[in-house]
Formats: C-alpha cells, structure tokens, sequence
C-alpha cells in the first residue's frame, strides 16, 4: 500500500462525489438558458426567453414576495422567542428545565407533514382560515428547536461570568442583557435567524396544507411541475438556488468576521 | 426599575408557542384517529376503526405503504453513510486545513437548492432522453435509452442526494474533534494505517454518523416531495398515502391514523438508536 495511491484513490472518490453532488443542479442551471420548449439535451442556447418568462410570472414574483416575508418574518420569531428561552434556560435552574428542554426540542423529530396536518386539523376545529401568517405559524414550530438549540450551546459559563462582572458593577438586568449578552451572541443570533429564515423559505408540506389563495414559492413551483417539465421550471429554480446562495454566502461572512475578531 | 426578571420567565413564551402550535395539534390529530365521518361531520367516537383500516383496508394497501417507507428510508440510510463517510473523510484529513472549510462549504452547496427543485433537476437528469441517457447511448454503452424516473431507484437517487450531504456534515464535524495524537498513538503501538482507522478512528466517529442517520431517517420517511416526483404513484410511500387521503378524500381521521402509525416508526427508530448513541460512548 502506497501512500501516493491512497492519496490519488482520495482525490478521485472526491471527484465523483462532487460530480454527483453538482450534477442535478448544473443540468438545472444550464437548460434554464435553453431555447426550445423542452429542457433536455441537445442543448440550443444560451437564451433568456424563459428567463424573461419567469420575471413576468406574476405567480412567481408573488410566491418569492411572500416566501421573502414568511421567511424573514417567522425567522425573527423562531429567534426571540429562542433567546428567551434559551437565556432563561441556561441561566437559572429551573425546577422543571428537564422537561423545558425537552418539550422545546421534541418538534425536531416529528416529521413536517404531521406537524402541518396538526396545525390544519387544530385550526379548522377553531375556524380560523389558511393565510400566511398560519404558515409562518408552522415555520417557526419547526425552527425553534434549532435557534433554541444554537443559542443555548453558546450561553455557556464564560459568558455568564462577564455578565455577572457587568451586574457588580451595578448594571440593571436589561442593560445586562442589551449591552452585553445580545452584543456577545451577535453571530449565534444571526446564524441561527439564517438559518430559519433559509429553511422556511424553502418548506413545502406545512405551506401547502396551511395556504389557500397567498402561497409561497415552493408551493407555486409545484403547482408548475404539474404540467410537466419545461425551461421556466429551471429558471425559476435556478432563481430560487441563487438567493439562497447569497444568503449563506452573507452567514459564512458574517461568521469569518465574526472569528477573525474574535482572535 | 432593577430589571425584567428574564431570567424567571424566558422561557414561557417559547413553551406557550410549542404547546399551543406543536402538542396541541398533535393531540388534536390523536382525538381525530379515533373519530368517524358520519354523515359528512366527523364525530369523535372512541373508534380503532381507522387503525383496523390501516391493516385491512384497500388489500393492505396501507401496510404495504409502510413496508416501502420502511425499505426506502433504510436502504437511503445505508446508502448515504456509505456516500458520505469516505467523503467526510477526505474533506477531514486529505484536504489542507485552511482550504477545509471552503471545500466543505461548495461540497454542500446544493444542499440549498429549493427542496422540490432538487428532485425536479433530477428528473430532467434521469429522465428517457435526459442527460445520462443521452450520454450513455451517445457512448454506445445503451442502445436504447431507459427512463429511469418514476421508480424506486429515483426516488432513493433523490434521497441519498440530498442526505449524503446532511452527513458528510454530522461525519465531519465528529472527525475534526478527534485528536490527532490518538492516531498516532496508534501508530506508536504498531498498527498501520487500517488498523487505526478500524479501532481508533471509525470508533470515535460513531456518535456523528449515529446522529446524521437518525436525521436521515426522520426526515426520509416523512418526505412527500421526493417520492412523489421521482417515485411516481406506482409504489406508494406512507406519507403519499396520508396525502391522498388529505386531497381527494379529504379523510382526515384514516390520515391521522396513518401519521400516528408514521410518528410509532420514527419513535422506534428513536429509541433503538439512543440506545446505539449510547452503547457507541463506552
């Protein structure tokens, strides 16, 4: 055994993984230029028709208007009620914090389909409508366990003494809080928004249960795919990839700064 | 004004949130499992009836549902570690450190492309005269292209896609902790390279690929999206069928029933691996 083989035995399997990896989604870009009706080779681009089709779509640019707002919306949700949470939790020990965590954590191992079924089921008992705000509702049941979980692991005993240095000092609670620990938290607070926001964007099954006549994108897309493929579907696609691109483009900044300072 | 008293009360609103949103539907969706449609209004009746038409109803259509969410999601499971350990692997110990977290950060970049539009692009991959058909009887390696969507392949292509990305993250997460002087002093004691990996290395990265394939599980066997574009509707997957009745029948306590049967599976599959994640410490 040559360390030479094992290292070009390396270099290749990463090589087909990453072929594998990309290839759906370099298929998807590049036939979102074709300019036929059909997004299957041979390839007879580059053309922006279908491009220019998906600006015009008024389903397209509502449905990315209102994942916009669902997302953001149900993200900065998910996370103050996190932080609460997860402040609260880690800094006083409660009788029954077991059972908080527990219960703050348990939606993660329930599938999204049931959670939305829930929620549908609950909701028509109570005659209350589908609406946006009801899939906002569903998004940030999903995310709270992760912003809580983020920002929990990063209260930890350190912190908690530059907080106690800050009250000795004679600092109120809120001013504690504002000043010190929300200023500390800064890049847990924002990966972990990101990331709700990223993940309600993109939820299918509770935004499909829980809207009527407002849907968000990946309900419009799927109501496209239902006659069929065609090049709209990949620029549509391939519009959605690209902000969700620039979105952890923005996090992995965002945390590269946030450690060089910290060094 | 000394304060707000945080500390005492942070936590409320989350939990409020959790249990009007999270525990109370799912109680709702227990009551409505054990009601009926009479007459057009669902009654709560105390009734197993809809659990006795999951075993019997339609042929045993339901039960054969769950065996191929079962068979689906297990084969994903496997099939994604195998993908994605040498991958993690690679990324942790062949990559130079200052390029790892780039070449993790594109490894995973499709991880964000819209979930439905993932299994869309495969489609357009798979498909009679997509991509690789194209390329393989371009090659002269097929003579006549094969449509390769609508099928079980497809839908577990799509799976172990999306997945092995999922873990290629959790796996590498749990080597980068591992220190490098357990290896080495491995190697002191004489082992070559496989046998460190094999009784220091793999070891210690079981808690990683525990967490990922639990992860794996739950979410593939109670994915809709991806067996309904690329599986079609000549197998039907659990969560296909709770769906169906949801649409056409509007069949809400045989639905409830079903993602009850859907919630027992993953809370199995819960325990057994807790008890795995465990066993994997000492």
């Amino acid at each position: 055994m040559s360390a030479r083989l094992g290292a070009w035995a390396s270099w290749a399997y990463l090589g087909v993984a990453l072929l594998f990896i990309f290839l759906p989604v370099l298929v998807l870009v590049q036939f979102s230029f074709q300019e036929g009706l059909a997004p299957v080779p041979p390839f007879d681009g580059p053309s922006l028709k279908w491009w220019a089709k998906v600006m015009a779509n008024r389903k397209i640019t509502d449905g990315l208007w209102n994942s916009l707002l669902v997302g953001l919306g149900s993200a900065a949700m998910a996370t103050i009620l996190g932080f609460l949470a997860a402040y609260a939790l880690a800094r006083r020990k409660h009788r029954l914090s077991g059972l908080y965590q527990f219960l703050l954590m348990a939606p993660i191992t329930v599938s999204y389909l049931i959670i939305g079924m829930g929620l549908q089921i609950t909701f028509n008992h109570l005659g209350l409508g589908k609406s946006l705000w009801a899939i906002g509702i569903g998004h940030v049941v999903i995310n709270l366990p992760l912003t809580f979980a983020i920002l929990y692991s990063q209260l930890g005993e350190h912190q908690a003494n530059i907080e106690r240095a800050a009250y000795d000092l004679g600092a109120s609670d809120a001013r504690v809080i504002l000043e010190i620990t929300v200023p500390m938290l800064w890049p847990a607070l924002l990966a972990a928004f990101f990331i709700a926001a990223t993940l309600s964007w993109d939820e299918f099954v509770i935004a499909f249960l829980m809207s009527r006549f407002d849907v968000t994108l990946p309900v419009v897309i799927w109501s496209m795919l239902r006659s069929g493929l065609s090049p709209e579907l990949n620029a549509a696609g391939t519009l959605v990839f690209a902000i969700s691109i620039l979105a952890v483009a923005l996090v992995e900044l965002l945390l590269w700064r946030a450690r060089r300072n910290a060094n | 004004m000394r304060g707000w008293g945080l500390k005492s009360w942070g936590h409320v609103p989350a939990l409020a949130w959790t249990g009007a949103f999270f525990v109370l539907p799912l109680v709702a969706m227990l009551l409505m499992s054990v009601s009926e449609r009479i007459g057009g209004k669902i009654t709560l009746t105390w009734t197993l009836g809809n659990y006795q038409a999951f075993l019997t109803k339609a042929e045993g259509t339901f039960v054969g549902a769950l065996v191929n969410s079962v068979e689906v999601t297990v084969l994903t499971t496997i099939l994604s570690v195998l993908v994605a350990y040498p991958l993690a692997y690679i990324l942790a110990y062949r990559v130079p450190v200052r390029w790892q977290r780039l070449v993790l950060v594109l490894t995973i970049l499709p991880f964000w492309t819209s979930y439905v539009i993932r299994s869309y692009s495969w489609l357009l991959v798979l498909s009679e005269n997509g991509v690789i058909n194209q390329f393989l009887v371009g090659a002269g390696l097929l003579a006549e292209p094969v449509g390769m969507g609508n099928s079980r392949f497809a839908t577990v292509l799509g799976f172990v896609h999306f997945f092995a990305m999922l873990l290629t993250l959790t796996i590498y997460a749990n080597l980068v902790q591992i220190k490098d002087s357990y290896r080495k002093a491995a190697a002191d004691l004489g082992a070559n390279a496989f046998q460190a990996f094999w009784h220091v290395t793999l070891p210690l990265s079981l808690p990683g690929v525990a967490v990922g394939a639990f992860l794996t599980f739950v979410l593939a066997i109670g994915d809709y999206i991806t067996p309904q574009i690329l599986g079609g509707s000549k197998e039907l997957l659990l969560p296909q069928a709770v769906m169906l009745q949801l649409g056409r029948q509007a069949d809400f306590p045989l639905a409830s029933a079903l993602s009850m049967v859907l919630m027992l599976v993953v809370t199995v599959a819960f325990l057994l691996s807790a008890r795995h994640l465990k066993m994997g410490r000492v």
